[in-house]
């Protein structure tokens, strides 16, 4: 029988780095195959490769037995290969229907787009996989689950025999990624191919025929799923065995640091997002907080660092009040942050790395002379210690940060947080986007914080996160604490209905 | 400005329908650049080429419609250029534009001297003349008002119509929305990116292009130095204002043109220094834009597109 995909020798470069080094990869007609690495492994940009995105330096691809050239995603759909990829490729104002026909409108009277035989086709379409949206809803309404849906059916609709998927359940709940694999396996049934792509261990054992890891840009091998384990592929993912269980210390959790009442607050639509907020986190705690994004979790950091105006209740550190405080004074009070975008607010990337881990502590009167003139020698000294103990990996600290990969760049933000001698931590996805190596490091340093005393307030979207380091886990949804339970008494499934809005009973 | 004032009495409905002509062309102009990410402050300079390319054609061919056509290709041609500046070579779009603007008074002047001797004004050529509607014109109130106009005006809100149809009901039209929101999106669909913004982009100055041949052959009959008199900027105005929609667009230009057509009404009582009415329509555009129109989002984050 005849591969439906063969990658032979595919070798890509870009300035300065090998993304794939002659990685040789194939997939069956019929089978899911996993395609699993670290970040910065190589497995998006073979995939775009094979989908038209990029083209290689050497290789060749092979479609059901046949060398091609793949110059353009048009190419790789004509080839039926189609990809979802991990930052949808969805016009948001568009209709679900308009984004699904894009490219390929039908047309009558010779002009005008044929909206009756657009939503008939679709429809039917949608009928034959048994995926069910409403075709009309424009997709900015639609949630994250329901859009990937429209995305799979879009590249299913443009003929795909292949169909790549990246990263697909990075942005689901629980609830929503069984459905995504309960639609992955229909595919497989209808004899198309899947390629999943993922680093979590765990969904691709429970997902994929087959595995094919990927580390620096070389395959390092493809196993049966049936005849592997999560400890093996990780090895082979990462070089060495990787931590998975946490052995956090039991740490005896002091007096509450943040105290949070009632909290209410608008978002940038000028909608309720904090219906009440209550919390407390206390000191040598870490308290996770668990939802589906969107449901007022950036709302509530914002809140709590003092960059929006809440609209009632109160937030108090340490038993003094600090709702109306500007975020300078915050910090100064012993609030770190180390923010959920980390471009947005956590680095300025045309700084230096020493100028971006005394941000924020500019003025105090350690790095400058007569309160008012940065001193250079001091804040280049109080540098070269942070980048020694974070083991930020830097050419020097002159270089800007922007140079510095995902992991390292975390590095530096963490660094300057944690250094400031905080009472109380708000790390938010601290680990997004980051390799296996790089988020165990920043998990560790997170439960020595605690250790030392600070109160952390974890919020992830990330449910094995939240639940490998949390003492306790709050469940955010549509800007309320609907519960808080202990890690060792509950489950996925309660904290996965819990985030989808399910009764606490 | 002997010929503006109307002898009728809804005169200023007229006349404001007059004025708002080039603002709504230009802003539609502006519509098809911005749908597709591209900024075009040129605008201005478009029109104001082509309004001198009007009067030159018909200066030397003695026909008006040959004019419009010359006008219409220069403005398309500098379109072009935009495009190529900002799509091609990913040129920073508020410097291309502003150097089309530069250029174009720059150019204008010279080559009004060169052609007729002096920089302010061109000599008169014979412009189009008014066209009335058989039965429309005989209607009360509405037949002085849309009765009888050059061509250009109705061909003006025949092409606001077409516009919305092109946008909202057409392939090209969802491709040119889908382009200007999400590029990626488009790409991975098999749409050519940048051949769609260039259409639009080189749309965009033909129809500024139209708004320079109203001003200058359906208007005055002549060019004066600078007569576009930031009508190109009043354009991005009413595009802003309008939503980027093309009749949202042309109601805002409606808006701008009776405002226009009022200020020369209070000239002419003399109640007023003529210097303070002469700032209404500008004073206006600045209002609407700092506030009335509340938070206007973009269609698109005019950045260039690049692979990969």
């Amino acid at each position: 029988m005849v591969s439906a995909v063969v990658m032979r020798g595919v070798t890509k470069t870009f300035p300065g780095v090998v993304a794939n080094d002659h990685v040789d990869f194939s997939a069956e007609t019929g089978e899911i195959h996993g395609l699993l690495g670290e970040n910065g492994a190589g497995k998006t940009v073979l995939m775009s490769i094979l989908y038209g995105l990029y083209r290689f330096d050497e290789g060749a691809i092979i479609i059901d037995g046949e060398e091609v050239e793949v110059d353009s995603p048009s190419t790789a759909m004509r080839l039926g290969i189609g990809m979802v990829h991990q930052h949808f490729m969805l016009v948001p104002s568009l209709t679900v229907a308009e984004n699904i026909i894009l490219g390929r409108e039908p047309i009558k009277n010779g002009v005008f787009l044929d909206t009756e035989r657009m939503l008939r086709d679709v429809g039917e379409f949608c009928d034959k996989y048994r995926l069910d949206v409403d075709l009309e809803a424009p997709v900015h309404t639609l949630s994250v689950g329901v859009q990937q849906r429209v995305e799979i059916l879009k590249a299913l609709y443009r003929g795909a025999d292949v169909l790549i998927l990246d990263e697909p359940t990075a942005v689901l709940t629980p609830q929503e990624v069984d459905e995504l694999f309960k639609a992955i396996r229909a595919l497989r049934e209808e004899g198309k191919t899947v390629i999943f792509i993922s680093h979590k261990l765990r969904e691709v054992l429970a997902i994929c025929d087959r595995v094919t890891v990927l580390k620096k840009g070389r395959v390092v091998g493809t196993v049966d799923a049936s005849e592997t384990d999560q400890g093996r592929l990780a090895e082979m993912m990462v070089g060495r065995e990787v931590v998975y269980t946490f052995d956090k210390d039991y740490c005896e959790a002091g007096e509450p640091v943040l105290v949070v009442e009632g909290l209410e607050a608008l978002d940038d639509r000028n909608l309720q997002a904090l219906r009440g907020v209550e919390l407390e986190v206390c000191a040598s705690e870490i308290l996770g907080i668990a939802g589906v994004e969107g449901n007022g979790q950036t709302e509530l950091i914002e809140t709590l660092m003092g960059l929006r105006k809440p609209t009632a209740g109160k937030i108090l550190l340490n038993d003094s009040e600090i709702t109306t405080l500007p975020p300078g004074e915050r910090i100064r009070a012993g609030i770190s942050h180390v923010p959920e975008d980390r471009h947005k607010r956590g680095i300025v990337s045309d700084f230096s790395v020493m100028e971006n881990l005394i941000l924020g502590s500019h003025r105090n009167t350690e790095f400058t002379q007569w309160g008012q003139v940065l001193d250079l020698a001091k804040a280049s000294s109080y540098s070269d210690k942070l980048i020694e103990d974070y083991s930020i990996d830097t050419p020097s600290k002159k270089t800007l940060a922007r140079n510095l990969s995902g992991g390292n760049q975390q590095r530096l933000v963490v660094a300057r947080e944690f250094s400031r001698e905080p009472k109380l931590i708000i790390a938010a996805q601290p680990t997004r986007g980051l390799d296996v190596g790089a988020t165990e490091y920043v998990r560790r340093k997170l439960l020595e914080m605690r250790d030392q005393g600070c109160a952390v307030l974890l919020l992830s979207a990330d449910l094995d996160e939240i639940w490998a380091i949390s003492d306790r886990i709050a469940v955010i949804y549509e800007g309320r604490i609907v519960a808080t339970r202990d890690p060792k008494e509950t489950s996925e499934q309660e904290l996965g209905l819990l985030m989808a809005g399910g009764r606490d009973d | 400005m002997v010929g503006i004032i109307d002898i009728i009495n809804v005169g200023l409905f007229a006349a404001a329908l007059r004025m708002a002509t080039p603002i709504a062309y230009a802003s539609l102009g502006g519509i098809f650049s911005e749908r597709v990410g591209v900024m075009n402050i040129g605008l201005e300079g478009m029109m104001l080429l082509s309004a001198f390319t009007g009067v030159a054609v018909t200066y030397y061919t003695a026909n008006p419609w040959l004019g419009v056509l010359g006008a219409v290709l220069v403005g398309g041609l500098m379109g072009f250029f935009h495009a190529l500046l900002t799509v091609k070579f990913s040129g920073d779009q508020v410097v291309s534009g502003a150097g089309i603007n530069l250029f174009a008074m720059g150019f204008t002047a010279y080559m009004s001297q060169v052609l007729w001797g002096s920089r302010g004004a061109s000599e008169s050529v014979s412009g189009l003349k008014p066209i009335s509607i058989p039965i429309l014109k005989d209607l009360p109130v509405i037949g002085p008002i849309l009765g009888t106009h050059t061509p250009l005006v109705y061909i003006m809100l025949l092409t606001v119509v077409l516009s919305y149809i092109l946008l909202f009901r057409t392939p090209l039209g969802l491709r040119i929305r889908a382009v200007g929101e999400h590029p990626t999106a488009a790409d991975t669909a098999g749409i050519d990116v940048h051949r769609v913004k260039y259409i639009c982009v080189t749309l965009s100055g033909m129809f500024a292009g139209l708004g320079g041949a109203f001003m200058s052959l359906g208007h005055l009959s002549l060019f004066t130095y600078g007569m576009t008199g930031g009508r190109g900027f009043i354009a991005m105005a009413a595009m802003i204002f309008g939503k980027w929609m093309p009749v949202g667009a042309f109601g805002a230009s409606l808006l701008f043109g009776f405002s226009d057509a009022l200020q020369m009404r209070l000239q002419s009582l003399g109640l007023l220094p003529p210097q303070i009415i002469l700032t209404i329509p500008y004073v206006l555009t600045v209002a609407v834009l700092s506030g009335v129109v509340g938070r206007a989002k973009a269609p698109s984050d005019y950045k260039p597109y690049e692979k990969g």
